[in-house]
């Protein structure tokens, strides 16, 4: 413990989230606690079904919970406007999606670019900052083409330009090798460790044990609840 | 600045979308094109219709009230006969009743019509002689083109003296010295002393391009009141004083009360109905009446065509919505707020229906061109109007792009994203 303690990035404090389904609710997510500190990388792990893309969607600030707190560097985040989270989601966090989501009528780098236009970023500003994103992750080449001429390792290596470009400290990633093969996730694990030693905390989800081993410390979920933490 | 900019690559991004989709946002449009077509073309007629009336109403004088003799329309029989004289019309009497009468009269003018063939040398035209006063040219302003026009003297003396148009000038006279030259009518010399230029040419205007103007006691001392036509059924003739009498008002406030009192006194002194009041400020009454039912009938054309329009584009906005699911989700995620997407859609929709009304008021700029090839009526494309209309197609993608964009925003980011 440091001198002075220090606000971890994420705190959950008995986080529930409940759906209705039919007649009956479902509960994905049960009274669940969990700190993740600055710079930490996590992996979710667990069969599907057991709360993880819920826990992933809720620290991404796309739903909010049922019940429970949900402490963003020490600020409530659960019970923010639409629009206030929508700010949250575009200072703070950068997703990285297992099908990319690249918008297929817009360029490479205009895909990058694409938060730096809701953050009102000067267009030239803009446009330097898509081509060294771009080159980072190897991709200069690409700036004028289409997602859909890319390959599906260079269109997640643009997904991940695209979540690094407002500069978030937190990247959220689900199953970012999911729909690639052994080799090009590797390559795509490797731009992500090389971002959580700048400083970057990631937290992905994954089901597959040797992607997950690239964490620090892998969570196992099941039934809306954290079975066993590893490596932590 | 940074809003300009913002709104500049929103245009830019909305256009692609115009484009990406060309043929499909090009039906889609077609509504607006003829919508806005219409509303361009109606005005251009509407205008067109107003301004003639004007242009009339300039021409006869608004504070001017024209009273013309009529022929009766009874009696057909009786004039079959040979030696009857159809006797009739507007009377020198009747200038001295109308001066007397009405406070409100500043001016009469008697006119008094002669047809007859004019002669120069080897040249002969048919010629409108018009005996009038020197005050018909105070209430006809027309340009004075050489000479001088009549005087109170020449009326006072019977000078045989004549005023051309410029067109009898140039058909009878010599180029080289158009005044001084006399022209025999029926047997009579007048001395040409000025040339004008005359404005007659619709069937609305005092004046026609083959008047000469005489002084009206001349032209009743040469040519009497009676005139013989030949017709097919032999002769028919005619005794008629004036044809015209013209009436100055005060103001215009007072035509009408004037022109009522006009009626009512000759009715009295005329019992067989042969004359005519006319108004002109009446002829601006009756093309506002058309210019209205104009308007409502091409209005409702426009303003179904419109309502189709966008209730297309609505349609086409729905779907691109749909489509466009996982984008929303996409553009949520990575931190638009809901009304940044309604911003976004909205413009999509805006640029749809501008460029639609664009087309339009292309359209809308060669419809009036027809119409007045074809119909022969006045048309007038005014800026003002096709600001108008721009404004409508712009009005027309906010309302009906409003529904769409709403639903767009409110979309759940995290269904979105999983849209397939």
């Amino acid at each position: 413990m440091s001198a002075h303690r220090k606000e971890p990035t994420i705190r959950l404090e008995y986080l529930s989230k409940a759906y209705r389904s039919g007649e009956g609710k479902i509960l994905a997510l049960d009274k669940l606690s969990l700190t993740i500190e600055e710079g930490d990388f996590c992996a979710v792990m667990g069969p599907s079904g057991s709360g993880k893309s819920t826990l992933l969607n809720l620290i991404g600030c796309l739903d909010r919970p049922t019940s429970g707190r949900y402490l963003l560097k020490g600020g409530e985040v659960a019970r923010l406007s639409d629009d206030d989270l929508s700010q949250v989601r575009l200072r703070n966090i950068g997703f990285i999606f297992q099908g990319f989501n690249l918008i297929p009528q817009l360029s490479v780098q205009e895909n990058i670019e694409l938060p730096l236009y809701y953050l009102e970023t000067e267009p030239r500003a803009a446009a330097a900052r898509a081509k060294d994103l771009a080159q980072m992750v190897g991709l200069s080449e690409r700036l004028a083409h289409r997602p859909s001429q890319l390959s599906g390792g260079e269109q997640q290596r643009v997904a991940i330009a695209r979540a690094l470009a407002a500069e978030p400290d937190i990247l959220l990633a689900d199953e970012p090798t999911g729909n690639l093969d052994t080799g090009t996730g590797e390559r795509i694990m490797e731009l992500l460790l090389e971002q959580n030693r700048r400083g970057k905390t990631i937290i992905m989800v994954t089901h597959e044990t040797d992607i997950a081993a690239y964490a620090q410390y892998r969570l196992q979920m099941r039934d809306g609840k954290i079975e066993r933490w590893e490596g932590r | 600045m940074k809003r300009a900019s913002r709104l500049i690559r929103n245009l830019s991004l909305g256009l692609k979308h115009v484009r990406l989709n060309a043929l499909r946002s090009f039906l889609t449009m077609l509504g607006m094109v003829f919508g806005v077509g219409s509303v361009v073309a109606m005005l251009a007629v509407g205008e067109g219709a107003s301004r003639k009336a004007l242009e009339e109403i300039r021409m006869l004088g608004s504070s001017n009230i024209i009273v013309e003799s009529l022929k009766p329309a009874a009696d057909t029989a009786a004039s079959q006969r040979s030696r009857f004289v159809n006797q009739y019309g507007l009377e020198y009497q009747d200038v001295l009743r109308i001066t007397e009468a009405f406070s409100s009269v500043r001016q009469v003018v008697p006119v008094k019509i002669v047809r007859n063939v004019g002669r120069m040398g080897s040249r002969e035209l048919e010629l409108r002689l018009m005996g009038t006063t020197p005050q018909w040219f105070e209430l006809f302003h027309r340009p004075l083109l050489a000479g001088r026009l009549l005087t109170e003297r020449d009326l006072e003396q019977g000078s045989n003296v004549a005023v051309l148009t410029e067109f009898v000038a140039r058909a009878l006279l010599s180029m080289e010295e158009p005044l001084g030259g006399n022209i025999r009518i029926a047997g009579n010399a007048f001395k040409v002393v000025g040339i004008l230029r005359s404005e007659g040419e619709g069937g609305l205007t005092p004046d026609k391009p083959n008047d000469v103007y005489v002084p009206l006691s001349v032209a009743r001392g040469r040519f009497g009141d009676l005139s013989v036509r030949r017709s097919a059924g032999g002769r028919e003739r005619e005794m008629v004083e004036l044809h015209q009498i013209i009436v100055q008002v005060a103001s215009t406030e007072e035509v009408p009360s004037a022109a009522l009192g006009i009626e009512a006194m000759l009715r009295r002194f005329h019992p067989k109905e042969d004359y005519r009041v006319r108004v002109p400020l009446a002829l601006l009454r009756q093309a506002q009446e058309t210019k209205r039912t104009f308007n409502v009938v091409l209005g409702s054309i426009a303003g179904v065509s419109l309502l189709v329009g966008g209730i297309g584009i609505m349609n086409i906005m729905l779907a691109s919505v749909t489509e466009r699911t996982r984008e929303i989700g996409i553009r949520r995620a990575i931190g638009a707020t809901q009304s940044q997407i309604v911003g976004q859609f909205l413009i999509e929709t805006l640029v749809l229906s501008t460029t639609g009304g664009c087309i339009g008021i292309l359209v809308g700029l060669l419809i009036p061109q027809l119409i007045s090839s074809f119909a022969d009526m006045p048309v007038l494309v005014t800026p003002w109007s096709l600001v108008l209309s721009l404004g409508i197609s712009m009005a027309v993608g906010i309302v009906f792009g409003l529904y769409p964009a709403i639903k767009a925003a409110r979309l759940d980011p995290i269904q979105a994203l999983r849209y397939e």
